[in-house]
């Protein structure tokens, strides 16, 4: 028996509660227009598109332990090769946590296998020696002179290769290493005949990026080679360090494409080599990732995937919001016949919460990339149910206060100081299991665990600044607190005997 | 609807009480039957693992007329190893599944089913799954669970008392044995979304018995001190009258999971809302049944347990007998007549 007869706490002040409310509402609406963030951001099996995940592991005959760097690494080369495509919104981004992370690829539209084919190679990182280097124009240069001693192919592709567009800088680890190759630096700023590759990635044992202190704070990447990789690179630097640019100069290559391309100044027979240049922090470090990751290079488990056409697409949307349609209408119909005058209340709590959701949903979707899934959707219309659970608990509460005799003034204030402890254990209950599925779930069933959690906490939101402020309000009025027939408190609905009087 | 609200009323003063803790030995027998007809249907057919836990493709072709037996044949011809599963899904679509295949045989199968329909490679809908992509996914998935039921646990415990923690999971795990039994029995597939779904219901089963042992909480508070109704009575009472707020929340919940399920059942034919819906709508019912009848009985039996509980039972049990607390005093110490009454009256079945 709730005996405890604890004086009735301050009814707050439920109109400033309210403004607020309100102000924060316009506030995200303003932000929604300012960032210009006025659709939602559709997830691939909504629109239609590729998604492809991999599972990164060590190349096949290497072994070691795939580092975080080296899945970052790999993040950017295969969104080099995705940029390649040229369709917009294209995403490549790692999900999970610690060394076991995936690699997640989504490509908006129809161009399903090549998409699948151009992700999944291992890039390889190579030295080769430059034999002609030029800028890329944007246009083909058919003046171009001949490059000595390397066939006449090769002198074509190089004069027509052009850089500046997205196709020609994809690098899809096709590049053999026994051939004379064209290829586009990273920037797409200049073009390269490259010699067959003499050092492979594999041969270099250490990689780090470091400052000179002395000459002048100068960034630049220490080299260390293995055995195999000192001898091959102390004949490669011994041979081309006395010949004339560009000849002198040795490209490093990782997935056909040139990160730099260093001149050769002596011979370097030890096996540790430094690259110096006009090098900020972030340039040496990357150099320097790609060195590492070149030793050790990624291979890719397909582990899924997902094509879905832009019919199924619209159709599954459509079923979404048709589905998100219905269950809101009958959980407001259930509302209003079963609560009267109150289920106004949740109908006005479920309006607040779902537009608090949507004005959220545009604006994550600009600032983090939030897409909205199938899966999204059904959590939104789960949490539907759940949002209003939380009103159920307050009205039954209150309804139990009046059972207990008290005014419907006193019984909305009692009623709420128990009725919050029971919302509050429960959602939070609710947000561990959407904190746990989005750490622990893959691929589109996220969607489903941060749409739960978003709008779990929405529904804090919406029960402590509104509905628990417009409850105190209407209790104010005698519709509700003299128990109207249809206010959802009178006698008969609260099954006590008689109304009860204003104390 | 009224009546309901009445019911209501009733159930909060105690004038109309059902009787769950003390005929819980039958809600335990009904509980202790579905679980071993789960453990039989688990171990005698498995569950029905879809193709993302085991590795394979699935191609999906939407057209009109599209038939069965034209896909099937179309596949067979590729020669793709393994056991090929067609089926129809709504009324123009055509789902045809296959164990794990390598990425030429997989363009292969959709090369053979665009040319047999005579509709474009990007047009058919398709997921393909590694072989060992679907390890992964199961070790997630248990991983999940483990860690939901672990941190729910403690929190519980922080949050109530370690005994309504204890009841809760009880009660959980009480709920996942049966969800996984009916999936094993009636053969739905297992996908990545119904483990999701699933998940989602341990925590949705857990906000109900939440709501209940609230209840339990605040009417046992000063229990010890005023006497006037045992442990398990104040339970009964708890569940009594949070049975309204209980029966409401749950079919607020189900509705809108009830309509995903119409509209992804019947407009989609398969995929992540059917599964997700159903394993909720599945899940939310036996929830609601465990938080009402499972979770409150293992409660009172553990607290009963307690010294100061049994003490509290023999006092409350002591009373309106015909030699109550006031009467014994008057009697003189030598005979001890009321005392020794109350033993033999508790013997008493």
């Amino acid at each position: 028996m709730s005996t405890t007869n604890k004086p009735v706490k301050t009814a707050g002040r439920p109109l400033r509660s309210l403004a607020i409310l309100a102000l924060v509402l316009i506030a995200l609406t303003g932000l929604v227009f300012i960032q210009g963030a006025t659709a939602v951001r559709l997830g691939l099996d909504l629109r239609g598109g590729t998604s492809v995940t991999l599972q990164p592991r060590i190349a096949p005959g290497e072994s070691g332990k795939v580092t975080n760097e080296a899945i970052d690494q790999a993040v950017s080369i295969i969104r080099q090769r995705v940029n390649s495509l040229g369709v917009a919104e294209s995403e490549v981004a790692a999900q999970g946590s610690g060394t076991n992370r995936q690699i997640v690829i989504s490509v908006p539209g129809d161009t399903g296998r090549r998409v699948v084919e151009l992700v999944g190679q291992t890039a390889e990182l190579r030295f080769r020696q430059v034999l002609a280097s030029a800028t890329s124009t944007g246009k083909a240069d058919p003046n171009a002179t001949p490059v000595a001693g390397v066939s006449a192919d090769v002198n074509a592709k190089f004069a027509a290769l052009d850089c500046t567009k997205a196709e020609n800088l994809q690098g899809s680890g096709t590049d053999s290493p026994t051939d004379t190759i064209v290829g586009c630096d990273r920037a797409g700023q200049n073009k390269y005949i490259l010699a067959p590759a003499e050092v492979l990635g594999r041969q270099i044992s250490k990689a780090s990026a470091g400052i000179d202190t002395q000459g002048g704070s100068a960034w630049y990447v220490m080299l260390t080679f293995n055995g195999e990789g000192t001898k091959a690179f102390g004949a490669l630097t011994a041979r081309v360090t006395s010949l004339a640019t560009p000849l002198n100069q040795v490209a490093i290559v990782l997935d056909g494409l040139v990160v730099s391309a260093p001149r050769i100044t002596e011979a370097i027979p030890s096996g540790n080599a430094q690259i110096t240049g006009s090098f900020t922090q972030l340039e040496a470090q990357d150099l320097a990732n790609v060195l590492k990751y070149g030793a050790l290079p990624l291979a890719f488990d397909r582990g899924e995937v997902q094509q879905v056409s832009p019919t199924l697409g619209a159709d599954q949307l459509n079923a979404g919001l048709l589905a998100g349609g219905i269950g809101l209408g009958l959980v407001l119909l259930y509302s209003l016949l079963y609560y009267r005058g109150l289920g106004l209340v949740t109908v006005g709590s479920l309006m607040i919460a779902g537009s608090l959701v949507y004005l959220l949903f545009l604006l994550l979707g600009k600032w983090i990339g939030f897409t909205l899934t199938l899966a999204g959707i059904a959590g939104a219309i789960v949490a539907i149910g759940v949002t209003a659970d939380s009103f159920i608990v307050y009205f039954e509460r209150v309804r139990d206060e009046i059972r207990e005799g008290r005014t419907l003034r006193t019984a909305v204030e009692t009623g709420w100081s128990r009725a919050r402890r029971t919302i509050l254990v429960a959602d939070f209950v609710s947000i561990i299991a959407a904190v746990l599925l989005y750490f622990f779930a893959v691929g589109g069933v996220r969607g489903f665990a941060f749409t739960l959690g978003l709008t779990t906490l929405v529904d804090l939101i919406v029960v402590f600044v509104f509905t628990k402020p417009l409850l105190t309000i209407l209790a104010r009025f005698s519709f509700f607190s003299s128990g109207h027939r249809f206010s959802g408190l009178s006698a008969k609905s609260t099954g006590t005997l008689s109304a009860p009087k204003e104390a | 609807m009224s009546k309901l609200s009445g019911l209501g009323g009733r159930l909060y003063r105690g004038e109309t009480s059902i009787d769950f803790i003390g005929r819980r030995r039958r809600w335990y027998a009904v509980s202790a039957l579905f679980i071993l007809l789960s453990i039989g249907a688990l171990s005698i057919q498995g569950l029905h693992l879809g193709i993302e836990f085991k590795g394979g493709s699935s191609f999906t072709v939407s057209k009109a007329g599209a038939s069965i037996e034209d896909a099937r044949s179309a596949v067979a011809a590729t020669g793709i190893p393994g056991e090929i599963i067609v089926q129809n899904i709504g009324t123009d679509k055509v789902r045809v599944q296959t164990g794990a295949l390598t990425s030429v045989e997989n363009n292969a199968v959709q090369d053979a089913l665009a040319a047999k329909f005579s509709v474009a490679v990007e047009s058919i809908d398709s997921q393909i799954i590694g072989p060992s992509w679907g390890k992964e996914i199961t070790r997630k998935a248990l991983y999940g669970l483990i860690g939901f039921l672990i941190v729910v646990v403690l929190y519980l415990a922080m949050a109530f008392e370690p005994k309504m923690a204890i009841a809760s999971i009880i009660a959980v795990v009480h709920d996942v044995f049966i969800t996984v039994g009916v999936y094993a029995l009636i053969g739905f597939d297992v996908t990545p979304a119904t483990v999701i779904g699933f998940l989602t219901i341990l925590g949705y089963s857990l906000y109900d018995t939440v709501v209940v042992f609230d209840r339990v909480r605040e009417n046992t508070r000063t229990i010890t001190a005023n006497s006037k109704s045992t442990y398990s009575q104040a339970v009964n009472l708890a569940v009594n009258q949070s049975l309204v707020r209980s029966f409401n929340t749950s079919f607020i919940a189900l509705l809108p999971v009830g309509s995903i399920l119409f509209v992804g059942a019947g407009l989609l034919g398969a995929g992540t809302l059917k599964d997700l819906s159903l394993a909720l709508f599945i899940g939310l019912a036996i929830g609601t049944y465990s938080s009402v009848f499972i979770a409150p009985p293992v409660l009172a039996q553990l607290r009963e347990k307690e010294p100061a509980m049994i003490a509290l039972a023999k006092r409350v049990n002591g009373r309106g007998t015909p030699a109550p607390a006031a009467v014994t005093a008057t009697v003189p110490t030598g005979e001890r007549r009321g005392p020794r009454n109350q033993p033999k009256r508790k013997n008493r079945k």
